[in-house]
């Protein structure tokens, strides 16, 4: 039995050790985000912006508006007369306002499907994201994103956040290259770091409140994303309940049954 | 009811096969903790064909529908994420099953003789799982998907002149497809499970033939009780019927942990690049196949132009060893004509080509081990310091390739993918020396419960 024990322990730690550990967000850390899908206003506040903002120019057509507003606590009344813009019916997939073909020619590239950006990037990422514009002139919109550079997409929430600058520095540092012919030599590289932002015009929200809207969306989106995420846990420990019982019962029979075995 | 038994015996051995395979089938009785893998993972062939019927009725295998008819069950269809979930977490779980499974045979040598024809079985039905597994990882047409698929079919195009027309045959088309993803899903929902089942049952008629190893690795029918039945052994019905009840229920406590509070395991059972849809324009930062294909993957990975030299000093040593060990002017002048063309191929042919043919030995070489292994005795409890040794060496390499296998190939973790590569190929290949020379203890003539 304690080998046993041992071999999980030294099967588990290293899986759980990789998991673990500050990922990066583009030029940034990634900062960290409440994710706390039993917050019933969150969501809504959450599912509000993503709409009005967000639905937008991104689709999330994998996602039906009357499934979210049932999940939500958003009655179907309440949902076809302030959350349907870019649908008639309440049974309809979340689409954009604005047609792919049409963003193509005024971004350059289509805004990406939504529903599933918490799953492939992280929540992380999205709360990071949303929170790190700032202005650049060169730029082809005015913006730019230390998370995802040269992203296509102009800050759409300016008004609620203001406009940031970005502070960075360039670092030298030597690195030793192998050459085709095979000789090395040492180059000089400049990296560019970020080194944080300052507020340049303050906008209608505090940055506090700013995050707690955000906090709001990529909750929401954690939401969007998997909708089966409400209710797995819980139902999950009504199965692991059952189990136990099963497995007490089911190891008394093999007890009885083996008590002649020698 | 009586009556109606004997109707349908007289029409179907009814009552004698379930006196072959259950009531009066003797297996040993000391099994151990190892024991519960095999009937385990027969359980989650059971949850695949079930989950995977009902995952069929609601997925659709088109490039233009794929990926949104996966989201369609995981949102629309009532309890469809339950199905999805059980589904994949199940991939992940055969194969832990399948891999405690086939580690239980090398601590007991189980594959040793009677058992050799039940242990290459076995091994077919692994291959043909790896087959199913990466089939049906093309189904959802998530971008790691297309690109897994990508990589892992362009590996044939490797194989000289008829490579590439092999690859192009594979997918049906130049690149990854709705062809290649239509013709996925035939081998996935039913060419390749109608082979799995097929031989789940052969492999057990070739076990109920020669009987149950057991962790002493002596053989039960030599002690015969009064009764003409192995003294050491009990009848596998009711005894293992309700020892692998608990079995079960404790896999089932496990599966369902993983399937309701952590269905994508960190990344290691669903990719988060996985849950963007395949594009033809966008490789992921990094391909990497699901982590039970990793091992594998590093080592097809590992075999690069610098690890040639190292390769042939290892046929020439190993070649020399064999020259020593053959009896005979004819075995002798065979061996060295056999190392002579592996060291003129090592330079000859191209590293890619190499890198296949060894991924394709690592698993091939599990093949021999009935015949690679000389020792007196098949359990690890009666063998010397030499194959403890090498088992752990083998393990350790085989979880360390497999770790580097998600990693991107750069840096040491090259060199250390070389050195694991090395390793695992030595742990079969010396073998016959190893296993012979190691000093072994005493079998008993009874099992003992430990």
């Amino acid at each position: 039995m304690k080998k046993i024990l041992a071999l999980l322990f030294l099967t588990v730690v290293p899986v759980t050790g990789l998991a673990a550990g500050g990922a990066a967000c583009g030029m940034v850390q990634c900062d960290a985000v409440d994710i706390d899908l039993g917050d019933e206003e969150s969501l809504q506040n959450g599912a509000r912006i993503f709409v009005n903002f967000c639905l937008s120019c991104h689709s999330a057509a994998y996602m039906r508006y009357n499934r979210m507003g049932q999940d939500l606590g958003i009655s179907d009344e309440l949902v076809e007369e302030n959350l349907l813009f870019a649908a008639d019916k309440v049974g309809d997939l979340m689409k954009a306002v604005m047609p792919a073909d049409d963003a193509k020619v005024w971004f350059g590239t289509a805004p990406p499907d939504l529903t599933l950006t918490a799953r492939s990037r992280s929540p992380e990422w999205i709360y990071t994201y949303l929170r790190s514009f700032y202005r650049d002139e060169t730029s082809f919109s005015g913006w730019n994103n230390a998370v995802f550079e040269h992203v296509a997409m102009p800050h759409v929430l300016y008004e609620w956040q203001g406009e940031q600058r970005a502070l960075f520095r360039f670092e030298k540092s030597t690195v030793t290259v192998e050459q085709d012919d095979g000789a090395k030599v040492d180059k000089e590289i400049e990296t560019k770091v970020f080194d944080g932002f300052e507020i340049s015009k303050a906008g209608t929200m505090t940055e506090a409140r700013y995050d707690a809207a955000i906090r709001d969306l990529t909750n929401f989106m954690v939401y969007l994303a998997e909708p089966a995420k409400l209710v797995r846990y819980r139902i999950g420990i009504f199965v692991l309940l059952f189990l136990f019982i099963l497995f007490v019962a089911a190891y008394l029979m093999k007890k009885e049954y083996w008590k002649d075995v020698h | 009811m009586q009556k109606l038994l004997e109707w349908v015996d007289d029409r179907f051995p009814l009552i004698k096969t379930w006196e072959e395979h259950l009531a009066k089938y003797y297996a040993p009785k000391n099994f151990n903790f190892w024991y519960y893998f095999g009937s385990l993972a027969l359980l989650v062939l059971v949850i695949q064909i079930v989950s995977g019927i009902f995952l069929t009725m609601h997925y659709k295998p088109d490039a233009g529908l794929a990926f949104a008819s996966v989201e369609y069950i995981m949102r629309d269809v009532s309890w469809g994420w339950l199905i999805r979930y059980m589904h994949s977490t199940g991939a992940s779980f055969f194969f832990i099953m399948v891999y405690l499974h086939m580690f239980r045979a090398l601590l007991y040598g189980s594959y040793r003789g009677p058992r050799e024809l039940l242990w290459i079985i076995g091994m077919v039905l692994f291959i043909a799982l790896m087959a199913e597994a990466f089939m049906g990882y093309l189904l959802p047409w998530g971008n790691m998907s297309y690109w897994g698929a990508q990589v892992i079919i362009s590996v044939f195009s490797a194989i000289p002149l008829i490579g590439d027309g092999l690859a192009e045959w594979l997918r049906g088309d130049f690149v990854v497809s709705d062809a290649t993803l239509n013709r996925f899903f035939a081998f996935h929902v039913i060419a390749l499970p109608l082979i799995l089942v097929a031989l789940v049952f052969v492999h057990i008629v070739a076990l109920h033939k020669v009987g149950s190893n057991n962790p002493d690795g002596i053989d039960i029918k030599k002690n015969k009780g009064p009764d003409g039945n192995p003294a050491d052994g009990i009848p596998f019905h009711p005894y293992y019927t309700v020892k692998d009840i608990v079995g079960a229920v404790v896999f089932l406590m496990a599966f369902s942990a993983v399937v309701f509070f952590a269905p994508e395991m960190g990344g290691w059972f669903l990719e988060h690049d996985n849950f963007a849809p395949a594009n033809i324009l966008q490789t992921p930062p990094e391909i990497v196949p699901l982590w039970y294909f990793t091992p594998f993957y590093s080592i097809l990975r590992a075999t690069t132009e610098s690890i040639m030299p190292v390769l042939s000093v290892m046929v020439a040593l190993l070649g020399l060893l064999s020259v020593f060990t053959v009896r005979g002017v004819v075995a002798k002048s065979v061996m060295i004509a056999i190392a002579a063309v592996l060291v003129i191929g090592l330079y000859a042919l191209e590293a890619k080509l190499w890198g296949v043919i060894l991924m394709g030995a690592s698993l091939v070489l599990f093949f021999f081990l009935p015949w690679l292994d000389r020792s007196p005795v098949k359990s690890i409890r009666y063998r010397g310091w030499m194959y403890k040794t090498a088992l752990t060496i083998f393990v350790i390499s085989f979880v360390v390739l497999g770790y580097l296998g998600t990693q991107p190939a750069e840096g040491p973790k090259v060199l250390m993918a070389q050195v694991g590569m090395v390793l695992y190929l030595l742990f079969f290949l010396l073998m016959p020396w190893y296993s012979k020379y190691d000093r072994t203890k005493p079998e008993p003539d009874r099992v003992t419960m430990k």
